[in-house]
Parts: C-alpha cells; structure tokens; sequence
C-alpha cells in the first residue's frame, strides 16, 4: 500500500502536469490552427481537382498569413485571383500557410523560391519584412505583397485605394440612414484601417453634412488581436446601435461577425467589407442585415500582378487598385442600394473624375 | 543479471520507441481521414529539398527551431524538477525578450560586450518577473500555476503596450507593423555557418545558423551540473520528491521555491533571444510567441533532462520544419500538431508504464535479497 501512495504522490503531479500541458497546447493550436487547419484541408481537393497547366511554364508562389486561407474575405480573394491565373493564364499554383505562431514566413517563402516559383505573392502587411529579405536573398525573383509598400527593386507592393471604397459606402449609409446617425467599427487603429474611416466619413459628411458618424477602434495599433475578436465587435457595434445609429460600416476581419450580430439583434443595418459579404457569409439571418459591401479587390490585383509579370513587368513600385480600375466597389447582392445608385454613381464618377480627393487620413 | 541503471535506461529509451511508432500510427489515420496521403506525408518530412545548399538550409532551420524550444523546456524543466509549475515561461519571455532588446538598441559596445548587456538583461527581466509569483508562493501561500498564468497575461499585454508606445522604433513609409528600434551590429550574434562551411557544405540561406545555439549548449552543460551534481540541485530534487523529507534533512522551502522559480524564470528570459539576436535584431509584432507553452510539452517529453529536452527540442524543430513540403505534397500541415500531441501523450504514458515496471523489478529484487540474507541468518 505505502509503494502505491508513494507513486500515486509522485505521478499525481506529473499526470497534472501533462494534463495542463495538453490543454495549454490546445488552447495554443486554436490562436490560429483553427482557421489553418480549415483552410488547408480543402487545399487538397482544389489541387486536385485542377486542370493541370497549360505548360506555360508559369510557376506562381503565394503565401498567406497565420489563419489566413478560409476566411472568406481578404486571403479567400487572393486565392481567387491565384486560380484565375491558373484557369486563365496556365499558371502552375502553390498556396502555403504558416505555422500557427507564425515563425516561418521567411521560411515559406525561401521554399518557394527554392522549388522554382516565380513570381511569389506574399498576402498581408505581415509579410512586408520578410518579403524584403527574401527579395534581397533571391534578386532574379520577383515578389508581390498585398498591402504593403514595395521595399526592394524586385517587390511590388499591391495596395488598395480603401478609402475611395469607402466614400461610397459612407456616401451609401447617409443616404440609406433615416436616423441621420451612423457608425464605423475599425478591428485595429492602424493606417490601414484609418484609411477606411477616413474615406467613409468624407463620405458621409459630403452627403449629409448633419450626419452623426461614431468611430470606435477595437484595439490600438501593434495590437492585432482586433481582427480575430468577434465578441469586441459585437459589443461597439451594439454601444452604437443603442445610441441611434442604424447602419454600422466595419472594417475588422473576423471581429466583422460580431458587427453583424449585433446589427441582426438591433434589427439595423450593417456595411460589409473586403468581399461580397452577403454571399460570404453563411448565416441567412446575418447576411440580410448586410446592406452592402465595400468590395477590395484582392483578387483582381494578384491577377493583375501575375498577368504583368508575365508580360515582363518589374518590381521596386506600388501598383495600387482604385475606383478607375475597379480595384475597389460597393456590392449589389440583395438589391438595398439600388434605389440609390445614380447617387452612389454620381459620387465615383467625381472620384474617378479627380474632382473629389478622398482624404485618407481621418 | 542486467544493472538496474541499464535496465531501466534500455525500458525508458523502449518505451519512447513504442510510444512514438504509435503515435506515428495514430497521425496516419489522422492523415488518411484528412483525405491525404501517409506515406507522403512521412516523405515530406524527410524532403530536405535537392540543392546541397537547400538540405543544409533545412538542417539550419530545424536547429534555430529547436534552440529556442531547447531552453524553453530548460526553464521550464527547473521549475518541474521540484514540483513547480512554472506556466508563466511564456509571459517572462516575452517581457524579457522586449526590454533586451529595447536596452539592446539604445547604446553600442564592443560585439561581446553589446551581446553580453543583451543576455544579462533578459535573464534578470525574466528571473524577476518569476520573483512575483515566488513570493506570492511563499508569502500567502498563492498556488504558482494560476499567479504564472494570470501574469502571463500581464506580460502579452504589457510587452504590446511597451512595443507601441514607449519601445516603438522607427518604420518605414507604408510598412503596418511594428517593431521596436533595430539592435546596432555589434548587438547582432555571429552565425554559426561555419559549422557548414568548413566541411565544405554551402552556407544555409536567409540568416543562416543562429549562434545563440552555442549559448545554449553552455548552458544545457551548466544546468545539468547544478542540477546533478552540486548540493543546490540535490535540495531541489529532494524538495520536488519528499518536501517534508527535504525540511527535516535541512532544506529550507522557502529559500528553494525563490531561487528554482527565479532560475526557471533567467533562464526563460533567454527565449526569445535566438530569434533576435541572430535574425530579426529587433522586438516586433512578427515576433514568436507560445514557445513558453511549447516548452511544456518539449520538458514532459524531455523527462526534465538536458539530454531529453534536446532530443525533444530537436524532434519538434524536425517536425515543424516540414510545414512547407507537407503543404508541397498536399498534406494538411496540421499534422504536425497532431503529431507533437500524440507524441507527447504517449510518451508521458510510456514513461509512467516504464517507471512503474523498473520500480516493480527494484522490488522484486529486494525482496529476494532480503529473502537471502534472512535465510543464512536462519541457519547461523
């Protein structure tokens, strides 16, 4: 018995250790192994099911950020883009995801270039810096990144004209708000996302000057847990609705969901953001909350990308997609702005025209 | 008959044998349900690539991965080794790593002079951080796994703060993230591709072999020396299996919990410290984060010696460096999770198994001992 005690004293510890440390692991691998894993398992498939190269010789490369592939947003587009350059121009496509901590993405894209891609898109700011490092280790390679400024003769930045989006989508909120009492909710207070507002209350303001805009920024910049924090949203997007404000534009990643929550508990409206998010979005109750979207059109410039490359087009610039050429755009689907498109045309047409310059700084 | 050291040596390194083919087993059928291939996948992480230069790039990597992991099992095998938990080796090293590398910005000095300030700055940000939970331990009798865990929290929301605010380096037009000030050269550790080199193998790409790996095979050396054989770490391992045995022979708990949990903490400190002295030079948004958490695993796995957790440190380096050629070969890289799960499961059971059947063979060894020696007392 005394033999038993004994081990049962020393191995106690240990197995609550190990318990512990499963779950500590557990809770690590849902960070962001969660949406990778999703992600990935349809990878399989789709290279599968892909018609094999046209023999083009076209190699091209693209990594996404930690939980990037599946969100049926930002890095979904990218990866449209990159099956419309397989489809279209014959490319033979690779997509990689990074680690759950998100330590190799130098790493992902050194293989890349390794296994002979060329060129390789790196999808997100996250890559700004590994991407100039690669780009200095490999100068005969040349890399894109999505929203982030080109930082070597051989990288191209891809970025986006958001806040000419946005002034249509705040243009769209003024005329559609019957409470003269709007809202923005930004996942992280960072440039980027400033661009949003900035254009969405250019918007607003030129259309109904009177009209109250609420800004609230999830966190602040540096802090990205803004983009990943659905119950953050909800709780600014209800602050908003409580105090009158009945459409609520989102700029916010994931935490976008909460905002859409909270519009259908309010039985107000809310403006989506990167894709179509009333065709993304699986919820039926939730997609009829979604009174458009500000469409970026990530796919439309990693094709565009790769289909100048092939043309012979170099890197060392910022190739950025606006109102001109489409790059951004307010959706259709549900028809709830179509009763005031002339206006929401008019107000492109003065962009497009140069006769309004969106600020892009609020 | 066998020693019992061997005995028990050959039933420890069986048992991790067993444990891992099964785990191996058990991701296969993870794999197939995956729709993917096995014997792919096991391919893949053995698909170093076919340039000399890319198979020792792999290598590389599979080494700057394990280094840091290597220590974060140390710091937190310290603790372990008398019945600490020590769960907060994730938040001392990430406070630690941005303070070193903070101070590591601000001045310059001669190479090892510049690198030694780095070290010694980490490891006292990380021994102190520990120092809370060790008081609290001590003072009012606060269990150490929910004080490290709440002041892990602390720490992430700290360091993130410190980064924006009053740390933030400089950045470039149009780049999101952020970064503390870059570390001047003198700041940066030499690699250590000279280990390649010099058998006439190219060098590994991007920024080559960390040479903080140096530090830690000193350091793995030194722990192992206190832990085995000086007094302090005899105190510690008594502490950890009998704590009252431990009081009544003159060891004094309190003194103990203090010094192993603010041990456990310098050393923890020195996490982060691969990555920037030998890549990044600074503190950012990009930086790694979880390795305290992983370094549980690694230490279970590692038996909470400096020889297991370096096996351990480099089995897991092996395993999550095939996250690209498993995604190459059309393999969810989940797996590797799956894998480092199921490994370290198994081979804590296996361990168990295996200590209770050297335990049950000391017994029965005694026991016909004893029978013996009573017989011929018998007889006299």
């Amino acid at each position: 018995m005394e033999g038993v005690d004994l081990l049962s004293k020393r191995f106690g510890r240990i197995a609550v250790g190990t318990v512990a440390g499963a779950m500590l692991m557990a809770a690590a691998a849902c960070g962001g192994g969660g949406n990778t894993s999703a992600g990935n398992s349809a990878a399989p498939s789709t290279g599968a099911a892909s018609e094999p190269a046209k023999a083009s010789g076209l190699k091209v490369g693209l990594a996404f950020d930690v939980g990037g592939r599946g969100d049926k947003s930002f890095n979904d587009a990218a990866y449209a883009g990159l099956e419309q350059a397989q489809k279209e121009l014959g490319a033979e496509i690779k997509d990689l995801s990074p680690a759950g901590d998100g330590s190799n993405r130098g790493e992902l894209l050194r293989q890349l270039a390794e296994a002979g891609y060329n060129p390789i898109i790196g999808v997100g700011f996250a890559y700004g810096e590994d991407i100039k490092k690669a780009a200095q280790e490999y100068p005969d390679i040349e890399f894109a990144v999505v929203d982030s400024a080109s930082n070597a003769p051989n990288v191209t930045g891809l970025l986006f004209a958001e806040e000419q989006g946005s002034y249509l989508a705040g243009v769209a909120a003024a005329l559609k708000s019957k409470a003269g009492h709007v809202g923005f909710v930004g996942g992280v207070e960072n440039d980027l996302i400033k661009k949003f507002e900035a254009g969405f209350s250019a918007g607003v303001k030129a259309t109904k000057p009177d009209t109250k805009v609420d800004v609230k920024y999830l966190t602040p910049d540096g802090d990205f847990s803004g983009f990943k924090a659905p119950d953050k949203g909800k709780i600014a997007a209800e602050k908003m609705y409580q105090d009158g404000a009945d459409i609520v534009y989102q700029a916010a990643g994931d935490s976008g969901t909460g905002v859409f929550q909270a519009a259908a508990a309010a039985k107000k409206q809310a403006i989506g953001v990167d894709s179509d998010q009333r065709l993304t979005v699986k919820e039926a109750d939730l997609q009829a909350v979604i009174m458009t979207s500000m469409i970026k059109r990530v796919d439309v410039g990693v094709f565009q990308f790769i289909k100048a490359f092939q043309g012979g087009a170099k890197g060392g610039k910022n190739d950025v997609y606006d109102l001109k050429v489409d790059g951004v755009g307010l959706s259709t689907t549900g028809g709830e702005i179509d009763d005031i498109k002339e206006q929401v045309d008019a107000a492109k047409k003065k962009i497009v025209d140069g006769e309004i310059t969106v600020p892009s700084k609020p | 008959m066998m020693p019992a050291g061997l005995n028990r040596l050959l039933l420890t390194v069986g048992g991790a044998v067993v444990a891992i083919v099964l785990a191996l087993a058990i991701s296969s059928v993870a794999i197939l349900a995956a729709g993917a291939d096995p014997v792919a996948a096991f391919g893949a992480f053995f698909d170093f690539g076919s340039t000399s230069t890319s198979v020792v790039s792999g290598i590389a990597t599979v080494i700057n991965r394990a280094v840091p992991l290597f220590i974060a099992g140390l710091a937190v095998a310290v603790g372990f080794r008398m019945n600490l938990f020590n769960i907060g080796v994730e938040g001392q090293y990430r406070i630690a790593a941005i303070c070193a590398a903070y101070v590591g910005a601000t001045f310059t000095a001669p190479a090892p002079i510049q690198i030694a300030v780095i070290i010694v700055v980490a490891a006292a940000v990380g021994g102190l951080y520990a120092l809370i939970p060790a008081l609290m331990k001590v003072g009012r009798g606060v269990n150490e796994v929910i004080a490290t865990i709440m002041l892990n929290y602390i720490a992430i929301n700290l360091s993130a703060f410190l980064l924006r605010g009053p740390f933030q380096g400089p950045r470039p037009e149009g780049q999101l993230t952020v970064t503390t000030a870059d570390i001047p050269e003198s700041g940066w550790f030499p690699n250590f591709n000279f280990l390649f080199t010099m058998f006439g193998l190219p060098a590994p790409r991007g920024a080559g072999l960390w040479g903080f790996l140096g530090v830690a095979i000193v350091l793995g050396i030194v722990l192992w020396v206190v832990l085995e054989r000086t007094r302090f770490g005899f105190d510690v391992k008594a502490s950890g299996l009998n704590s009252i045995a431990a009081l009544a022979s003159g060891v004094r708990p309190k003194k103990m919990v203090i010094s192993a949990m603010v041990l456990s903490g310098a050393i923890a400190g020195l996490i982060g410290l691969p990555e920037i002295l030998g890549r990044t030079h600074n503190f950012g948004t990009s930086f790694t984060a979880g390795l305290g958490f992983l370094g549980i695993a690694v230490a279970l796995l590692g038996r909470n010696k400096p020889v297991g957790i370096a096996v351990a440190a480099l089995l897991f380096g092996f395993l999550d460096r095939a996250q690209g050629p498993l995604q190459f070969a059309d393999v969810p890289p989940s797996v590797i999770m799956i894998m480092q799960g199921t490994i370290v499961l198994l081979v804590v059971i296996a361990n168990e198994i295996t200590s209770r059947m050297a335990l049950r063979q000391e017994e029965r060894r005694a026991a016909r001992q004893l029978a013996t020696t009573n017989r011929v007392e018998v007889t006299a």
